[in-house]
């Protein structure tokens, strides 16, 4: 919790905020020059906020050959690159525990005749949420980070992920039938996993 | 060492009836797809010709055994939960029976090491005894190598 609250406090800095979404939004290792130009910053300064935000655990530090090395003496040396951290940062005040007890619930529904009810319900939740024309803002909102991906559009970030590990075959099939939901008629939503990713993409359908 | 694994299933008709003509017609795209899995390391099958069925059980008629082995857990998590497998495994109870009893096992293997039907199956009633333990265990209730649970 107190680690929580730090983590979130470190974004408080306006800086900090842009260069976290930028990292975020890539999907892939973004190296301090980089990120020092989306920021409009100095890259002393970009190296200073990200060496923050990965103290406070919402990057990952690595070091890798970016593709612009110069020839001559340290020229191919391995740059310091960021991605987004895996662990989910929450604080809630006073505290609060749904993923815990949602975890309790997937566990108990799971393999049972009321899964399939689960999944029924995930379906009407997702309908409800649909407006025409509005399905990648309603994603977008919902903490998916979609993007276009050659004719599919894809879903970086996988919202249920924590108890999505513990029971994905109850969880995926949920989130499907949300989507499924949430899409309508604008898209066609599909099973289609890939590691570190959420389970669903979407194939927009012709009339949109 | 490499990581077993071994499931069993009990189909809801024989393998030839109607009803099991879409899994059937799975069956070699998805195994295909395990083959070509990052960390797969071999799988059960019944000859070296008949790759589409894995085994019929002696015990049972409609009993379906799946065994492979694998690199890593990561190797075969991704394999089972996020690759197209996953929307097959969805479909399940189209194909097999709904069923309270033990199901799938893991345990580790020396590199190497291709265990039998046999011995996947002691491995499987020794969780249905015991519950999970370092030499047979699940996903949920996992052992590193050493016998120390994860």
């Amino acid at each position: 919790m107190t680690d929580d609250l730090a983590a979130v406090a470190a974004l408080h800095d306006p800086v900090r905020r842009v260069l976290y979404d930028y990292v975020a939004a890539q999907g892939r290792a973004v190296g301090r020059n980089e990120a020092a130009e989306q920021a409009g910053i100095s890259r002393t300064l970009a190296a200073f906020h990200l060496d923050k935000l990965a103290e406070a655990g919402l990057l990952e530090v690595d070091f890798m050959r970016l593709t612009e090395a110069r020839p001559g003496p340290g020229g191919g040396r391995p740059a310091k690159v960021y991605r987004r951290g895996t662990i989910a940062r929450t604080v809630t005040l006073p505290h609060r525990d749904y993923e815990q007890l949602a975890a309790l619930l997937a566990e108990a529904v799971h393999d049972t005749a009321a899964d399939d009810r689960a999944v029924a319900a995930a379906g009407v939740a997702g309908a409800r949420l649909h407006e025409p024309g509005a399905w990648l803002a309603t994603l977008r909102a919902r903490g998916y980070e979609p993007y276009v991906d050659g004719a599919r559009v894809r879903l970086r970030n996988c919202p249920f992920r924590q108890v999505a590990q513990a029971q994905p075959l109850l969880v995926c099939s949920m989130n499907l039938a949300l989507c499924q939901g949430i899409a309508g008629g604008d898209a066609t939503a599909e099973l289609d996993p890939r590691p570190d990713e959420c389970c669903v993409s979407f194939s927009k359908n012709k009339s949109h | 060492m490499n990581l077993a694994q071994l499931n069993v299933g009990r189909l809801v008709a024989p393998l030839d009836a109607p009803e099991m003509a879409a899994f059937v017609a799975l069956l070699e795209p998805i195994n295909a797809l395990a083959d070509d899995a990052p960390g797969f390391v071999w799988r059960f099958t019944a000859s070296d010709t008949d790759s589409a069925v894995a085994y019929r059980h002696d015990s049972g008629d409609d009993l379906l055994i799946n065994m492979s082995v694998w690199r890593t857990r990561q190797d075969l998590w991704n394999y089972v939960y996020r690759t197209r497998h996953l929307a097959v495994l969805q479909r399940r109870r189209e194909w097999f029976a709904r069923t309270v009893e033990v199901h799938s096992v893991m345990w580790w293997v020396p590199d190497g090491h291709l265990p039998t039907a046999a011995e996947g199956m002691a491995r499987l009633a020794r969780l249905a005894e015991h519950g999970p333990g370092p030499d047979a265990f699940t996903f949920k209730d996992f052992h590193e190598p050493s016998g120390t649970p994860a």
